[in-house]
């Protein structure tokens, strides 16, 4: 299947999907006023890698802002990703956060509890 | 019975204003807000922590006004604004005060206001608990939004949330929101 690729604006991330190599990115903010708009093409795109995932499949969330419109959206995206999981494929979501972000520690963190999938919080040191 | 909701407004005012708009709140509205106080905080020198969390929490208390005004009364001076709102940013001691201002249906302050005090009356911990409850059970409404705005607002900001609603008229009433966003100890 093709990679889902869609440029970063001001407030919508840059997401590159590719199910060749089993890399998934969400970099950027995610601050837009109609969120699902934004993200049904990313969850549709997922419920058909779910039918043949890689054997690995690696995600790195690289926000800077989001807003609670987009959490629920983030959410639906993870949820895709917990039935590759739980359907015996290894997936693990890096979640990265700037130094002393705490904010954006905790909503890692807040999805950790949720989602059962591997999660790693990895602080940006500049 | 009814009021002017802008010199209320006023009399609210944080003072030291870093922005005042009045209006309709259309997306590209939100766009130059946000560009324009991301850049006095720049240029001011503010610290990542703090600036950050005022233009997070500056992004949901704009988009909270974009999703749940209600329409304006008639007989109200604007009646060209579909989404009519207040929003004032200032700076404070302690760091900026956020003061929006907007119309609500009386039926649906009772609503408003219950949440509200739910969420003041809540620790720290009862609200990431609370924010998580709902990012988890609650679905993103028809009007766009998924109600933790307010929470994620008390979440970020560890404050009270300080509102009024003053009545502007038998079926309307007018909603007033003062946040302030500051160093956390």
């Amino acid at each position: 299947m093709e990679p889902i690729i869609i440029e970063g604006t001001p407030k919508t991330p840059t997401i590159k999907f590719d199910a060749r190599t089993g890399v998934f990115e969400i970099k950027g903010r995610s601050i837009p006023e109609n969120s699902v708009e934004f993200y049904k093409p990313l969850v549709d795109w997922l419920d058909l890698y779910k039918e043949s995932p890689l054997s690995k499949t690696v995600v790195s969330i690289k926000l800077e802002y989001f807003n609670t419109s987009s959490s629920k959206c983030i959410l639906d995206v993870f949820k895709k990703l917990e039935a590759i999981h739980k359907a015996k494929y290894d997936v693990e979501i890096n979640w990265y956060y700037e130094e002393d972000d705490e904010d954006m520690l905790e909503a890692g963190e807040d999805y950790e509890s949720i989602i059962r999938v591997p999660f790693k919080m990895i602080e940006i040191v500049e | 019975m009814s009021f002017n909701v802008e010199k209320y407004f006023s009399e609210l005012s944080n003072g030291n204003q870093l922005i005042y708009y009045k209006g309709n709140i259309d997306s590209d509205l939100i766009n130059r807000i946000l560009d324009t106080i991301e850049e006095k905080l720049i240029t001011s020198n503010e610290h990542s922590k703090l600036r950050k969390r005022v233009y997070i929490v500056l992004v949901e208390s704009l988009q909270n006004l974009y999703h749940h005004v209600d329409k304006v009364p008639e007989g109200f001076e604007d009646q060209t604004s579909e989404k009519y709102g207040i929003l004032e940013v200032s700076k404070v001691d302690r760091g900026y005060k956020i003061l929006t201002g907007n119309f609500i249906k009386a039926e649906n302050v009772g609503v408003l206001e219950e949440k509200i005090k739910r969420i003041n009356k809540s620790s720290h911990e009862e609200i990431t608990e609370l924010y998580k409850y709902i990012l988890n059970h609650q679905r993103i409404s028809s009007k766009g939004g998924g109600g933790l705005g307010l929470v994620d607002i008390a979440r970020k900001t560890r404050n009270k949330l300080e509102y009024i609603f003053r009545e502007y008229n038998e079926t309307t009433s007018f909603f007033y929101l003062n946040i302030l966003v500051s160093e956390r100890n």
